[in-house]
């Protein structure tokens, strides 16, 4: 498999799923390139980098030589390049661009938008150098649930438009790699109702558009601090300040005004909290796909973190591979 | 040797005072905005909630909000129209739409020609496109939408949820953009050939255009020009209109009167964009009420900081005895929302220095989703309620209390 996209919805963490994703796919000498299509920097902002330019470029270097490469799609520069590549008109291309052409362009056609950006995503995915693919995967930063199965569809979204000529031929051979089996789309979920529900809408798309739909990845899962046998009795509101009041005695934190309530009420919303995310679990797991979790990051991402995200990441692709 | 100076510390930001925001009869819009996921939706509920129950007649204009808050507004079929929210005990109502864009372009065009007119504009494969998946077609329509409310006089207040876009600013940005294409200077190029009849056409628009048409057809087949210069012969009487219109909203924007309320969720990214809203707000002259800092932690108490609750943790569970493992977990769950609740004030203090004229109102996070009008009504009061009025002695613009000046 080689061309890895990753949605969610907005405020899960794709874009750093996608950042560890691509960070383990590189582990053991792999080179990976990572895309951004939606123009938000949020890869170079990661990675601690300056913006990105249209151009593949070193992020992160992984155990074992392996590299990640990044690249922001800008709209108008692939544009240019597509027009030089199929037309010969790079420097037709630059009068365009002057003239606000391209701008229109894209408008105009709003699929041709995302022909040019998934056009630039099959690209790498196919490239060959010496027999060779030049990348052993490709990692898409992808738009939003609500937006991917638009964005994948091409060939639907143009059809209107172009019914024929080269972006149509484009659009289709975009498709004809999107639904190979060298594809996959992986859905970025939180464990609560929203992203949740738009996991599973996103889904049920995808498997329309006869998109083939990879694992769901459940982001910043967390881990209940209570005792499990105390769990259920503190949801309910049975936990009470003269329960805890023994234990705080014998810590010299007695004499602490309101300390006992204040650790109750917390203690209760955690419980609560705990026992609606383990049933959105089980919401999760009904979806019938492969399934990880990585855990919530107590501290902001760095490099590290990606590090310990792309281990955990790694440990279900091996099992993926070995199912 | 001089004298050492304190450490600067952020000045708080005056209070955010919705309570009186909404029930001011002065105040006829308020539109709420910010980055996806922050909470727009239910924020622009339940403030329209609070402001029926302040005795107004408010229309809310949600953007494709959760299914399940549409439902629990009693509006199984959420769609354009304002619909009737049965809101028992207030002494206003409450109206609630959905905003479907292609059906507001349809009645936008259906209200400005014929209906011989309208038919061929709805049957051309490019309007077809144009009001079903142009770029800035939902914010256009949204402020379509805002402009017709405002002018039926029917309701004395309405809120509107602006679209999840890429970035926030495309909404200020829609009319513009969407005149200056329907109206621009690249649509009338493209049809000028129909429109001067041929040959003389061709003359005008230049070596360049050309260049761009031919690129145009033979990229997206030829068919394609037909259709958008069908679409203009036919839809030419309106592109004033839609200039005309659009200026008009965005002026009502800027008029006293309305308020535009920012939502940010205590994340990195979602306050950069609310900070790039505020200059955008102030740079374009529009009355900003404030920030919503939106699903906040605040611990239940702050007597007990982070290190000394993993501390006694450690000391309670090495202690043992009855109940010592529940303490400890209780301890822990306490130093974990302290750690929450530092980060979350750190990064709400940050934003108050870039804009420390900015009332900000912090709302803490419910236990789950909002989807009903009992979970709007909590959340109101949480916008609501007075400053100082919160059992923790922590005032509601903050997550932490103030620490008290060194020295």
């Amino acid at each position: 498999m080689r061309c890895h996209v990753v949605t969610g919805k907005g405020g899960t963490g794709k874009t750093t799923v996608a950042a560890a994703l691509a960070l383990s796919l590189a582990a053991d000498g792999g080179h990976v390139l990572l895309v951004e299509t939606e123009g938000r920097q949020g890869i170079a902002q990661l990675f601690d980098t300056p913006p990105l330019p249209y151009e593949e470029r070193r992020v992160a270097v992984a155990r074992g030589g392996g590299e990640v490469k990044a690249l922001a799609i800008d709209v108008e520069a692939a544009f240019l390049e597509y027009l030089d590549m199929f037309y010969n008109l790079k420097r037709a291309g630059r009068a365009l661009r002057k003239m606000g052409a391209i701008d229109f362009a894209t408008a105009i056609a709003p699929g041709l938008r995302d022909v040019l950006l998934t056009g630039k995503i099959k690209e790498a995915v196919t490239r060959r150098e010496n027999g060779r693919p030049v990348y052993d995967a490709v990692v898409v930063d992808a738009p939003p649930t609500g937006r991917i199965t638009r964005f994948l569809n091409v060939t639907n979204e143009v059809s209107g438009l172009a019914r024929s000529g080269p972006i149509r031929a484009q659009s289709d051979g975009v498709m004809a790699v999107f639904r190979s089996p060298q594809t996959a789309v992986h859905v970025v979920t939180l464990l609560e109702d929203m992203p949740v529900q738009e996991t599973a809408d996103a889904i049920a798309e995808l498997t329309a558009a006869r998109l083939p739909v990879g694992s769901v990845i459940v982001n910043m899962a967390t881990e209940p601090l209570l005792p499990a046998s105390s769990i259920a009795r503190t949801a309910e509101g049975r936990l009470t300040g003269a329960d805890l009041q023994p234990a705080l005695t014998a810590a010299q934190l007695a004499g602490i005004d309101g300390l006992a309530d204040g650790l109750v009420a917390e203690a209760v919303e955690h419980a609560r909290r705990w026992i609606s995310q383990d049933a959105l679990r089980g919401d999760v797991e009904a979806l019938g796909r492969p399934l990880v979790e990585l855990p919530l990051s107590s501290s902001p991402i760095d490099l590290g973190c990606l590090f310990e995200l792309a281990d955990r990441l790694d440990g279900h692709l091996r099992t993926e591979v070995a199912a | 040797m001089t004298a050492a100076q304190p450490p600067r510390r952020p000045t708080p930001a005056p209070p955010l005072d919705l309570a009186a925001l909404v029930s001011d009869r002065e105040t006829r819009i308020i539109v709420c905005c910010g980055s996806g996921g922050v909470g727009k939706t239910t924020t622009s509920a339940a403030l329209a909630l609070a402001a029926a129950e302040a005795g107004r007649e408010v229309v809310v204009l949600t953007i494709d909000p959760a299914r399940r808050l549409a439902q629990s507004l009693g509006l199984v079929e959420l769609d354009n129209e304002p619909r009737l929210v049965e809101t028992p005990g207030a002494p206003g109502e409450l109206h609630a739409m959905m905003l479907d864009m292609k059906r507001t372009f349809d009645d936008v065009v259906a209200a400005h020609s014929t209906p011989e007119r309208a038919q061929v504009i709805f049957d051309n494969p490019f309007y077809q496109a144009l009001s079903s998946s142009f770029a800035g077609t939902q914010e256009y329509m949204a402020m379509e939408k805002l402009g017709q409310l405002r002018a039926s006089d029917r309701w004395d207040l309405v809120i509107v949820d602006t679209p999840p876009s890429r970035s926030a600013l495309d909404f200020l940005d829609a009319p513009n953009r969407m005149s200056r294409f329907l109206d621009g200077t690249m649509i009338r190029l493209l049809t000028a050939p129909a429109r001067a009849g041929g040959r003389a056409g061709v003359r005008f628009v230049g070596a360049g255009f050309l260049l761009f048409s031919r690129i145009i057809s033979k990229i997206l087949g030829g068919q394609l020009l037909n259709d958008i210069s069908a679409f203009v012969s036919a839809l030419d009487t309106m592109f004033g209109g839609f200039r005309e219109r659009a200026n008009a909203t965005y002026e009502l924007l800027r008029q006293p009167g309305t308020s535009f309320v920012v939502v940010a969720a205590p994340e990195p990214d979602a306050l950069r964009e609310a900070s790039y809203f505020v200059d955008r707000l102030s740079t374009e002259g529009m009355p900003l009420a404030g920030l919503v800092l939106n699903r906040t932690h605040p611990p239940a108490t702050t007597a007990l900081s982070a290190t000394r609750a993993e501390g006694a943790a450690e000391a309670v569970a090495e202690a043992g005895g009855p109940g010592s493992k529940l303490a400890a977990g209780a301890l822990r769950v306490h130093a974990e929302r302290m750690t929450v609740a530092t980060r979350e004030q750190r990064l709400a203090d940050r934003f108050t220095s870039a804009h420390p004229e900015v009332p900000v109102r912090t709302v803490p996070a419910a236990a789950g989703d909002v989807h009903d009008l009992d979970g709007l009504r909590v959340m109101g009061e949480a916008l609501l309620a007075e400053e100082g009025d919160t059992g923790t002695g922590t005032p509601r613009s903050r997550v932490l209390p103030i620490r008290p000046q060194a020295g």
